[in-house]
């Protein structure tokens, strides 16, 4: 480009910057701002919560007393299928995105994502591929029930035909998750402003880069199982289909290759997240910054090699569940070092509580209890008895709700304030807190006794020793679910108004996004940090 | 009552009571089990359980401590430290030891587990099925259904009459467990007909999935007679809460007993097999063959479940022409693969005593008797 094109190009980018969204309705739909593009990621993911969670809530319900009181056996597994579906795909990971949508711009000192318009289309895509994935429940043979895991034959060519749909759905969600991966991938290390080395890059953009790369290897994986299982119903394919030469277990391969990493897609930028809350609030630098980056490098590469330890049960030839077996006990030491770390940085701070900080507590404390029943169940001998009992469910929602979802909710808490410009309801956000964290342990803590007992997962009905237990959780995951309530009230308000917030309302909090006014302005770096800047913000600028 | 239970939950696992009693199904924690596999894998559980307990108390302990003192409203002021060589060195080491410890045993408890006996004594092939249990003794020619137990089955309708509580072992009883000597080596070679399901019972110490297309084979060895209820740990469609697995572990004389019985039954059950065919023999035989493999969908009173599996009294095709009766039992369903097809299953007489049987059963009366040649023609 001559040098009057670039001055032309660089007036209109220029003018621009002044502009504020388009108005009127179209502007969401329009949009290619990363800001907005990560509100509506947060928006569709707070949908998608409350729609799985009225599921996940009906699922409850049902398992409250032993025999049938609700649902049909067939219904209640298209609830126990959608529910796994819709939170993994529609709940936690655009929530995660919408973080990365706002924050890494911010954080790496860039004016937007790499393919603003790209990123538009992204988000996009979600909408048509929830419905098509919800609307199988109002058709004939009602929606799949073959558990989110989609196993064949149960989900090939045992399936009702609103399977295809779930497969269309995953394809979709799963080039959204690509192009997005791509995009802030790209952003990292192509926009990040000049003085901004690599390593001195903020925790949660470095958790996104890794999961950006884990995302490009698992999704392409997912779409080939799922085409394959297309194939098997439709074009006379028999991969999976054993009566005519396929091997059913052969999709459980494919699958957990994708599976497996998928975890850690949904937990990484947790990580990320709460190594940005921790510190903040204790008023000190992030223990072993290092440790912690090569520990989720660690981690990513790991998680491509554990796949069979969800398959120990198949009949796998006893050289390879030995194999299994050592690769996912290897996970836990970079997982260990993580926790650690996080405990070293409060170590001697000077800490406070408000509510970011009180859901990464939340999420170390009983993160750290998955990762325990995580070890219990990589033992292959033990998990013959633990597999596809209540105990891998008291374990998944260990790591991903207690996980995942509140180091979104605090990630949300955390930035809340910078994105709005208000200070949110102090009191009403303990409130909600302690619900939470008090409900959530009802709900799933028993589980682990219920499975160890005896209980298989995804039975709409259970013989009666298991009823005390299924009572309990059922009212906590009742009180949890209201609880939400309160947290889109707060949200709401805080939007809406409430206290102002200065640039940075949390005192210890470090980063280039804490130099922006609250709110920022529509485009922001339009003019690139300087090094001064960068530096104080970066790891090396406390005090 | 449910506080008191949780209460003795945590109580005990926190006090370390690893009583005798354990042989029963535990309410909360691991079953013991009545197999060395299952007092194995209950020892490794242990093991690990209070492994994670102590790193637990060590971390949440430091964190704890922290959280109380070092916080700003105590006057805390932060340190600035972010690194230390050797507490970093240190805990990566001990963890690596941990997992070491913990990989050796586990090592060789899986090697145990998975070793198989050279002469078995006793083999029998466990087929799962849409949603019961068929279990074939090869070297004894006997093999049967093992279906939930009808009172199971009525109290578990959405909007029973019946209570749970009324059935006994509710969702753990079966018409006819499977029997095997105890103290002997038996081997059990699982498999699946349609979709993949697993068989468990807790208190032998192991899971194992049913697979279409392969054999899964595991050796058990009941040290006492009793019975011992498990149930499918693999979601495998709308049944799978409605297949347990019970086993009947007797005395080998016992066992030897049951076997020359089964073999008596299945004779007679041969010779009324051959029996000249008439509307009697078909409706009975035919009752029969409805039990253990259509009831278990269409339910015992053929009124099916709503919504999943359509009522076969009144229904249109089940008194409808005869053709297209036969050709959806003998074809399956071109719609719903659940429907499948049991030509090969099932033999032509079989067909014609169920097909008979279902066209004249409840209210319905078309008065057909439809004949094994029929079967044959409509293949
Ligand atoms: C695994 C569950 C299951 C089992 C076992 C089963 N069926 Fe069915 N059956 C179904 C379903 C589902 C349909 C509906 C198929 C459709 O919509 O085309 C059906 C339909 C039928 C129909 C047609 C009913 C109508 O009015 O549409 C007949 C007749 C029938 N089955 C007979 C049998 C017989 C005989 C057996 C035992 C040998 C049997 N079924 C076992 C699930 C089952
Ligand atoms: C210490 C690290 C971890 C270890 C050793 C571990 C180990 C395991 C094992 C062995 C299973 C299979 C259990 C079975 O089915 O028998 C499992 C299941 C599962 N884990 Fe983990 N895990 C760890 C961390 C995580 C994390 C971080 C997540 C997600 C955020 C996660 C999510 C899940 C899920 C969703 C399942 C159930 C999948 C299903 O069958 O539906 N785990 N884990
Ligand atoms: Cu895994
Ligand atoms: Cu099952």
């Amino acid at each position: 480009m001559n040098q009057t094109a670039d001055s032309v190009v660089d007036q209109i980018e220029h003018e621009h910057s002044h502009h504020g969204p388009r108005k009127g309705p179209l502007r969401w739909l329009l949009t290619v701002n990363h800001k907005d593009v990560g509100t509506m990621y947060l928006v569709l993911a707070l949908v998608a919560l409350l729609v799985g969670g009225v599921m996940a809530l009906v699922i409850r319900a049902e398992l409250f007393q032993p025999g049938l009181q609700l649902t049909q056996p067939q219904f209640f597994n298209s609830l126990t299928t959608m529910h796994g579906l819709t939170m993994i795909f529609l709940a936690i990971m655009p929530g995660l995105t919408g973080l990365a949508n706002w924050m890494v711009p911010l954080q790496v000192g860039a004016d937007d994502m790499y393919w603003p318009r790209v990123n538009n289309w992204a988000f996009w895509m979600l909408p048509p591929a929830a419905i098509m994935l919800w609307i199988g429940f109002f058709m004939p043979q009602g929606a799949p029930g073959g558990g989110w895991t989609l196993y064949a034959p149960l989900s090939s060519t045992y399936a009702p035909p609103s399977i295809d749909w779930v497969i269309m759905a995953i394809h979709i969600m799963g080039i959204s998750s690509i192009l997005g991966a791509l995009n802030i991938i790209l952003t990292i290390l192509k926009m990040r402003a000049k003085g901004m080395r690599l390593w001195d890059m903020p925790l949660f953009t470095w958790t996104w880069l890794i999961t950006g790369f884990l995302l490009l290897l698992a999704m392409p994986t997912l779409a080939i199982a799922v085409t394959m299982l297309l194939t098997d119903r439709h074009l006379g394919t028999a991969f999976f289909d054993a009566t005519n030469g396929g091997d059913p277990v052969l999709f459980q391969h494919i699958f957990w290759f994708f599976g497996h990493p998928e975890v850690y897609i949904m937990i990484l930028p947790a990580f990320g997240v709460v190594s940005e809350i921790v510190p903040a609030f204790s008023r000190k630098p992030l223990f072993g910054r290092t440790s912690m980056i090569w520990a989720v490098i660690a981690i990513t590469f790991l998680s491509a090699i554990v796949w069979a330890h969800h398959m120990f049960t198949v009949g796998l030839p006893v050289e390879a569940q030995v194999l299994f077996m050592y690769t996912t006990m290897l996970i836990a030491i970079p997982t260990g070092i993580k926790i650690f770390n996080w405990v070293a940085t409060m170590w001697r701070g000077s800490m406070t509580f408000e509510a970011p900080m009180l859901w990464a507590l939340a999420f170390i404390f009983l993160f750290t209890i998955g990762g325990f029943s995580g070890l219990m169940l990589a033992d292959v001998p033990a998990d013959y008895q633990y597999h596809d009992t209540y105990f891998v469910v008291a374990h998944l929602h260990y790591v991903v709700v207690t996980g995942s979802l509140f180091a979104i909710i605090a990630g949300v808490y955390y930035w809340l304030p910078k994105w709005t410009g208000h200070m949110y309801n102090e009191k009403l956000s303990q409130w909600h807190f302690w619900l939470s964290a008090i409900s959530v342990n009802v709900t799933f803590f028993p589980m682990h006794f219920a499975g160890l007992a005896g209980m298989p997962r995804r039975i709409p009905d259970y013989p009666l020793q298991f009823m005390d237990f299924n009572m309990i959780s059922t009212v906590g995951a009742f009180v949890f679910g209201f609880s939400q309530l309160l947290f889109i009230w707060l949200v709401i308000q805080t939007i809406r108004g409430g206290k102002k917030a200065g640039d940075r309302p949390w005192d210890g909090a470090k980063g280039l996004e804490w130099t922006l006014s609250s709110p920022p302005p529509y485009h922001t770096f339009t003019e690139p940090p300087s090094r001064q800047t960068i530096h104080e913000e970066g790891p090396h600028g406390y005090h | 009552m449910i506080w008191k239970k949780l209460l003795l939950a945590l109580t005990t696992l926190s006090t370390a009571v690893i009583a005798a009693a354990q042989e029963e199904p535990s309410a909360f924690n691991m079953t013991r089990g009545v197999t060395e596999i299952s007092r194995d894998a209950y020892d490794m559980h242990m093991l690990l359980f209070w492994i994670c307990v102590a790193i637990g108390v060590g971390v949440f302990g430091v964190m704890t401590w922290s959280l109380i003192r070092h916080r700003r409203s105590r006057g805390a002021k932060a340190a600035k430290f972010s690194e230390n060589t050797v507490v970093e060195v240190v805990w990566t080491v001990i963890p690596v030891l941990i997992l070491v410890g913990v990989a050796v045993p586990a090592t060789a408890l899986l090697l145990k587990t998975n070793a198989e006996s050279p002469n078995p004594d006793v083999v029998v092939d466990v087929h799962g099925s849409q949603w019961k249990w068929e279990y074939v003794y090869p070297d004894e020619g006997i093999s049967f259904f093992s279906n939930l137990s009808s009172a199971s089955r009525d109290a578990s309708q959405l909007g029973a009459k019946e209570s749970p509580a009324d059935a006994p072992n509710y969702l753990l009883d079966v018409d006819n467990p499977l029997v095997v000597p105890a103290g002997k080596d038996v081997r059990l070679r699982i498999t699946s007909d349609d979709v993949i399901h697993a068989w468990w019972v807790p208190q032998l110490g192991f899971k194992k999935d049913a697979v279409p297309g392969q054999f899964n084979n595991i050796d058990v060895h009941i040290g006492e007679p009793g019975t011992y209820r498990g149930q499918c740990a693999e979601l495998c469609g709308s049944g799978h809460a409605y297949m347990p697995v019970v086993v009947e572990a007797v005395s080998p004389e016992a066992y030897t007993e049951w076997v020359a019985q089964q073999k008596q039954a299945a004779a007679q059950e041969a010779e009324k097999a051959s029996a000249p065919y008439s509307r009697e023999v078909a409706m009975s035989q035919g009752k029969k063959v409805y039990e253990s493999a259509c009831a278990s969908c269409h339910q015992s009173n053929g009124q099916g479940i709503e919504g999943t599996f359509p009522a076969l009294e009144g229904g249109e095709i089940t008194t409808g022409p005869v053709e297209g009766h036969l050709n959806i039992v003998i074809h399956g369903s071109e719609k719903n693969p659940v429907m499948q097809a049991y030509g090969d299953q099932l033999s032509d007489r079989e067909i014609a005593a169920v097909v008979t049987y279902e066209r004249n059963a409840w209210s319905n009366d078309t008065g057909d008797l439809v004949t094994p040649e029929a079967v044959e023609a409509a293949r």
